[in-house]
């Protein structure tokens, strides 16, 4: 399974809760450390800015998919996006499903991330030697490397 | 931001990375531990402790590449808990 992460995890909240901290795009924002523009509208772009300490002039862009009741919220990305220079518009995407089952003390929430195999591990690691300086001294080795490599 | 602390390019003790984080040291532990598996961080003995230090090899595959991904996931989640827990 190579082209997915797959987490779960269990919540003590009501599963209202955990949909709310989803999909409110203020309360998304908070967990998720993002300031977004507005509302996450199915079928339409997301955008805004992270917020994590550092990583603020870093862009935030998703298109929500899927938005089904206090069931499924899923959206497609370009994981670590992080090079501002970039146009990353042509590659492809990732698609991240959260799904929400009720439990025993709570919530279930299941996250995928699929899709990673579809996207050139050399652009991935463009991506990781621009995004700060302690990236860019140890990318260096591995620019190299992805050069060199048959 | 775990491996973006250890980019750093010196070797910190569970300590050191658990100080200024929101996770638990049993939290960092276990990322620590998942990151090693996949070769992106290598431990080291000094003393009685165990240093942990990001591996300036190549990554080089997909597998290293979700490690980090990965391990971004279990940081968002887990202040997702903290926020709907409280």
């Amino acid at each position: 399974m190579n082209d997915r992460i797959e987490k779960r995890i269990e919540l003590k909240a009501s599963v209202s809760r955990v949909w709310r901290a989803l999909t409110d795009y203020r309360e998304f924002g908070e967990w998720f450390r993002v300031k977004l523009d507005g509302p996450f509208v199915p079928g339409k772009v997301s955008r805004g800015h992270i917020t994590y300490p550092g990583y603020e002039h870093v862009k935030w862009e998703a298109v929500v998919q899927k938005m089904e009741n206090e069931q499924l919220f899923s959206f497609t990305w370009h994981p670590y996006a992080v090079d501002t220079k970039k146009d990353y518009s042509q590659e492809a995407q990732t698609l991240v499903e959260f799904r929400l089952e009720k439990a025993s003390g709570g919530t279930l929430l299941l996250l995928t991330e699929s899709g990673f195999d579809k996207i050139p591990i050399e652009r991935r690691l463009e991506a990781f030697r621009k995004n700060d300086g302690g990236w860019a001294e140890q990318m260096k080795n591995i620019e190299n490397y992805v050069a060199t490599a048959p | 931001m775990l491996i973006a602390k250890l980019c750093g390019g010196r070797p910190y003790s569970i300590s050191q990375l658990s100080a200024d984080s929101e996770l638990t040291r049993q939290a960092i532990t276990k990322h620590l531990r998942v990151l090693e598996s996949v070769k992106i961080v290598h431990s080291v003995r000094s003393g009685r402790e165990t240093l942990f230090e990001f591996n300036p090899g190549p990554i080089q595959n997909i597998k290293q590449y979700l490690g980090m991904v990965s391990e971004q996931w279990d940081e968002a989640l887990s202040r997702l808990k903290s926020f709907v827990e409280d």
